[in-house]
């Protein structure tokens, strides 16, 4: 069964089109990464297949449940990772973990051993019994993450994770939700406009982009789509010797710098390299998930510098209310 | 339909937060002390229930502004849970929009009457002195009032989009609602369309029952307060329930 189903999923804000027929298949244990820049219409999908909008028309099931007609089972059934943290910070951390797993059903016995859990797996332990109004921006959104998976939900909504966050945390963010995938089975929809995220981390990616999904496929056909990888030579080159080895598509040659169109150099730089003579300089040039998005919609995601520090700006904005 | 362990957590939340704002508790109660203190003893006019002071004869009034001005400003509250994203997190929850409602509806009970036992505190020291079975059944009686009270404040918040509202639902819906219910004078002998607006106004009900438990005196029989209250009891709970079986995400 596919733990996610949509068909022709609309939804329209007076007259735009947010999400815009919108049809997809997510099967069980899947990480499937939703891609596009701000706007595309990531969160909106999100919030439909959460049961937080309705749609304008169009169906979807989530853990085969409508999501219209059973929202409620719907919501049993899934976690979500808000992209605005909305942990209460006027209660602690470890009271909003509690808080939660009692809104979802959680017996009493297994509340507090679980909650020990999951701060341990965000770093929180420390600061569990203060306000989250004095957590930073990073500690918010971890605290938001371990909320999302303490009740263990068969399908995950991960809406950025890691907007906002430092290398660091970034890294354990992305150790989480591998681990979610391998121990768990657990179905992990995440959108994310960083390129690297969604290649790193999902199994295949839609590419999005005002509202409609523009491309399908693994991060690894969606590259072969674009182009091939390059690699780039420098020195006393054999070029007859490349050109007649069989993963070598392309060779052209400019001030003595050589650009080779090679399939998969992980495999193949090797034996490049043993065959082009004397080389002073390489340069691998991959395909990345930019060049993908850019040939698709013709625009490049835009890694906006305003984006930096959203949260920390939230965070001002909640602790200064009341 | 009703999940209890939901509606514990959900009381939970709001007791927490409450008694962690201590100086809420307190600010609540300034302007009702105010109209008790400076109204009550600065117009000094005649009471019409035998045997009381002016003063004395509002503080059942006063004790129903307590109730009215906390529960529909918590209600008002949730604009600001939706603005910052804090609703979502029950919004997404595997609980009914039912369970939501009745559980925020309990957290504002809370507030209402924990400010009310404060009054009828400072009330029963310094302005009249009731026995304690007096005290009690205010307090009971309290518990429909501040129910109707919080589920109209619930129900105007979860239809309003931002907060600059709230000035204008002070104005025009919460004291209306006060002056109108003869909190400060009686209704039996106000200006007729004063008494016809006010048979109209809930709250009118409320401070008559609060009179007569504490007096003995009232304009309506008792059966008629209490029957108003529990009719809007009723309607609150249907209306209330249906703005949050509509709330969405607004982004």
């Amino acid at each position: 069964m596919a733990a996610i189903k949509t068909e022709n999923l609309v939804k329209r804000f007076e007259e735009v089109a947010a999400v815009n027929d919108v049809s997809l298949e997510i099967p069980e244990g899947e990480v499937f990464g939703l891609l596009g820049p701000n706007g595309a219409g990531k969160t909106t999908l999100i919030s439909m297949l959460s049961t937080l909008l309705t749609p304008t028309s169009g169906t979807a099931k989530v853990a085969g449940f409508d999501i219209t007609a059973q929202s409620l089972e719907v919501r049993r059934n899934i976690g979500i990772v808000f992209q605005e943290p909305s942990v209460d910070d006027l209660l602690t951390g470890r009271e909003n973990l509690y808080l939660h797993s009692m809104l979802y059903g959680l017996p009493r016995a297994e509340i507090n051993p679980k909650i020990e859990k999951m701060l341990e797996l965000v770093k929180l332990t420390d600061r569990a019994g203060s306000l989250v109004r004095t957590y930073s921006g990073g500690m918010r959104r971890r605290l938001e993450i371990a909320r999302g998976l303490i009740h263990g939900p068969k399908i995950l909504f991960l809406d950025e994770p890691t907007l906002g966050l430092d290398p660091a945390s970034r890294k354990a963010v992305w150790g989480y939700i591998k681990e979610l995938k391998d121990a768990r089975n657990t179905t992990i929809i995440l959108t994310t406009h960083y390129m690297e995220e969604a290649d790193a981390l999902a199994d295949r990616i839609a590419i999005i982009d005002q509202g409609r999904i523009i491309e399908l496929g693994t991060p690894e056909a969606l590259k072969k789509k674009v182009g091939q990888d390059l690699v780039f030579l420098k020195g006393r080159i054999n070029e007859t010797a490349i050109k007649n080895l069989p993963f070598v598509s392309s060779v052209e040659e400019e001030n003595g710098l050589y650009k080779i169109g090679i399939a998969d150099p992980a495999r193949n730089l090797q034996a490049l390299l043993n065959a082009g003579g004397v080389i002073e300089e390489v340069e691998v040039r991959r395909v990345t998930l930019d060049d993908v998005f850019l040939k698709f919609s013709g625009r490049q995601i835009k890694d906006d510098a305003e984006n930096n520090g959203i949260f920390e700006r939230i965070a001002a904005v909640k602790t200064t209310r009341r | 339909m009703i999940n209890f362990n939901a509606i514990y957590a959900l009381l939970l939340r709001e007791a927490l937060i409450y008694f962690r704002e201590k100086e809420r508790i307190i600010s609540i109660l300034i302007s009702p002390l105010l109209f008790l203190f400076v109204v009550g003893k600065g117009l000094a006019g005649s009471s019409p229930v035998p045997g009381y002071s002016y003063q004395q004869f509002i503080f059942p009034g006063i004790m129903v502004m307590v109730i009215l001005f906390t529960s529909i400003t918590y209600g008002l509250y949730i604009i600001w849970d939706k603005r910052l994203d804090f609703l979502k997190e029950v919004l997404a929850a595997p609980i009914s929009r039912t369970t939501l409602f009745l559980g925020k509806a309990l957290g504002g009970m809370l507030g209402a009457l924990v400010e009310t036992m404060l009054l009828l505190v400072i009330g029963a020291v310094f302005v009249l002195p009731l026995p304690f079975w007096k005290l009690l059944l205010s307090l009971a009686a309290a518990v429909p009032v501040s129910y109707m009270i919080t589920n109209l404040g619930l129900t105007i918040g979860a239809k309003m989009k931002s907060m600059e509202g709230f000035g204008l639902v002070m104005s025009f819906l919460t004291w209306p609602l006060f002056f109108f219910s003869g909190a400060l004078f009686d209704v039996a002998t106000a200006a007729p369309y004063i008494r016809a607006v006010s048979l109209f106004d809930p709250v009118t009900y409320a401070v008559d029952l609060m009179r007569v438990i504490m007096f003995g005196y009232g304009v309506f029989p008792v059966w008629a307060d209490l029957g108003a209250i529990a009719a809007f009891c009723l309607l609150t709970t249907a209306i209330g329930v249906s703005a949050f079986g509509k709330l969405q995400q607004e982004k």
